[in-house]
């Protein structure tokens, strides 16, 4: 079984199909959606991690192609620059399921890597560019 | 029971003062209340830590051999002014890159200097009988020049306001990434640490007062800009808005790149956290008790960025102690908050303060003058005329 983690951008006319139901009964993946934005006329953005064998992911990963979703890897990696960074907390106010966090009595910044989805909006609010994305 | 300042220098001066943070000040007072805590206690220190866009430095470069007098001056691509004396220049921070934009400022080339690099120097000169080189290029060290210091028109804001987003899209503002549908809240203060919400009526801290600035001993300058004393206070004589402000100078050779960072505000600008910190002498009961307030008595207004106006309509106010929670309540909805000013670093910072104060090494003094006081003036607009109706 293969674990792939694709980050999903649906043009407006793309975003009231139901695409993860094609992927669970067309390709008999497994996903895991961390993050979605859908509405109707607008783009939308999806992160999700799919489960399955390695050719059915590539098959639909081309379905998903051919229906005009942009398929993007998503991030493998998230590191915080503990030397960069100034512990301000700019980034756990963005932080949605509150993986980075501020430690209630030193204020020390706390990043709990299992709660992170990869949506990477730390990534763009850090003042000192701290944190960083590997794929 | 009150204090005279030349007391407390005294004891200073003979290693015998007993220096306090504003944190562990307020929990002695919560113990054995104000008055005991006045009485023992002689200063009391402060710090704050973050983005402040009012910053710059002065440079002076020496000069090369043939001299030139400096025009369009760049340093590692970053324009500075042009419009001092030959070899003289302000570097303001918020200033970005002719070639890397907002990734890269003014406040990174202090950093830079700071941090021992050479940063790369360019002017070009009109050529006079005086000075008749016409281009420069060179590399320097802090280190290499003449006078490197601080200059800060606006630090250590008594007060800020509390960030929300009310609209359909994300809004990226100098408060930080501000998500749709009031999806956080941001907020820049230290609260119960920040120097000037524990004088709040500019009592001890006026023209002259010595400071931590970035790391090196300096001064107040003068009232910062957009000083309003004016601003709504709260029933012990708080701000509960942005209020009072300091201009702040420094040796910038004196100055640690751990108490100032650059930083890049995303889609908005460049800007640098400054490290502040102000020792105040707990002169009577009076002070003392607003030396005591902590985060839970404190409060800051909510402001929607997503009006994009001068006077945003405010929508109530919150105590930082609840900011501090990570929770706060905007029109009914549970709202996550964070700040953008680090409090880890504005606790080393009075904890450093208490230590230059504690060791003699940092006599404290009367202001020189007072800063505008509340009553003395507002915060003026700019209105928009033509010459027409001049």
């Amino acid at each position: 079984m293969a674990r792939r983690r694709l980050d999903l951008t649906f043009p407006p006319r793309q975003a009231t199909q139901p695409i993860t139901y094609h992927l669970v009964k067309d390709f008999d993946l497994t996903p895991n959606i961390l993050r979605a934005q859908i509405q109707p006329g607008q783009e939308g953005r999806m992160l999700v991690e799919v489960v399955g064998p390695k050719e059915a992911i590539d098959a639909g990963v081309e379905f998903l192609h051919k229906e005009g979703v942009l398929v993007h890897p998503a991030a493998s990696d998230i590191c915080l620059e503990e030397e960069t960074c100034v512990t301000c907390g700019l980034c756990t106010a963005v932080c949605k399921p509150r993986a980075l966090a501020l430690e209630a009595e030193t204020m020390a910044l706390v990043f709990d890597k299992d709660k992170c989805v990869y949506c990477e909006a730390c990534v763009v609010a850090c003042p000192r560019r701290a944190i960083t994305l590997t794929f | 029971m009150s204090k005279s300042w030349e007391e407390i220098n005294a004891r200073i001066a003979s290693g015998d003062a007993v220096v306090l943070t504003a944190e562990e000040f307020a929990d002695l007072a919560a113990d054995e209340g104000v008055k005991s805590a006045a009485s023992k206690v002689d200063v009391v220190t402060t710090g704050t830590f973050g983005p402040m866009c009012s910053s710059g430095a002065f440079f002076n470069f020496g000069h090369s051999d043939p001299p030139i007098k400096m025009q369009q001056i760049t340093l590692n691509d970053v324009p500075a002014s042009g419009g001092l004396a030959a070899v003289d220049t302000y570097l303001g921070v918020t200033e970005p890159s002719l070639s890397k934009g907002i990734e890269y400022g003014g406040a990174h080339v202090i950093e830079d200097l700071l941090r021992g690099k050479a940063v790369r120097l360019k002017a070009i000169g009109p050529g006079t009988d005086c000075y008749p080189r016409t281009e420069i290029e060179t590399w320097i060290h802090l280190e290499d020049l003449n006078q490197a210091y601080f200059f800060n028109p606006r630090n250590a804001y008594q007060n800020y306001a509390v960030a929300v987003n009310s609209s359909d899209r994300t809004l990226y503002t100098y408060m930080g990434t501000l998500l749709a549908r009031f999806g956080n809240a941001t907020f820049c203060s230290a609260g119960a640490l920040s120097p000037l919400l524990n004088d709040p009526t500019y009592r001890t801290i006026g023209v002259g007062t010595r400071c931590f600035v970035a790391g090196a001993p300096g001064y107040v300058a003068w009232e910062g800009t957009q000083h309003n004393p004016n601003q709504n206070r709260d029933d012990a004589g708080v701000p509960t808005a942005p209020a009072g402000t300091i201009a702040v100078i420094a040796d910038l050779k004196k100055a640690k790149p751990e108490f100032f960072s650059a930083a890049t505000m995303t889609n908005y600008g460049v800007s640098s956290f400054v490290g502040i910190g102000i020792p105040i002498p707990v002169l009577d009961e009076d002070i003392a008790a607003t030396l005591a307030l902590t985060d839970a008595d404190l409060k800051a207004t909510i402001l929607d960025y997503a009006v994009a106006s001068r006077s945003r309509p405010s929508l109530g106010q919150v105590t930082y102690q609840q900011l501090r929670s990570g929770t706060i309540e905007v029109e009914g909805k549970k709202v996550p908050a964070g700040p953008i000013s680090s409090l880890a670093v504005a606790r080393k910072i009075a904890a450093e303060l208490k230590v230059w104060v504690a060791e003699g090494r940092f006599a404290i003094a009367p202001p020189l003058e007072l800063l505008p006081q509340p009553g003395t003036q507002g915060f003026k607009p700019l209105e928009i005329r033509s010459e027409e109706a001049i």
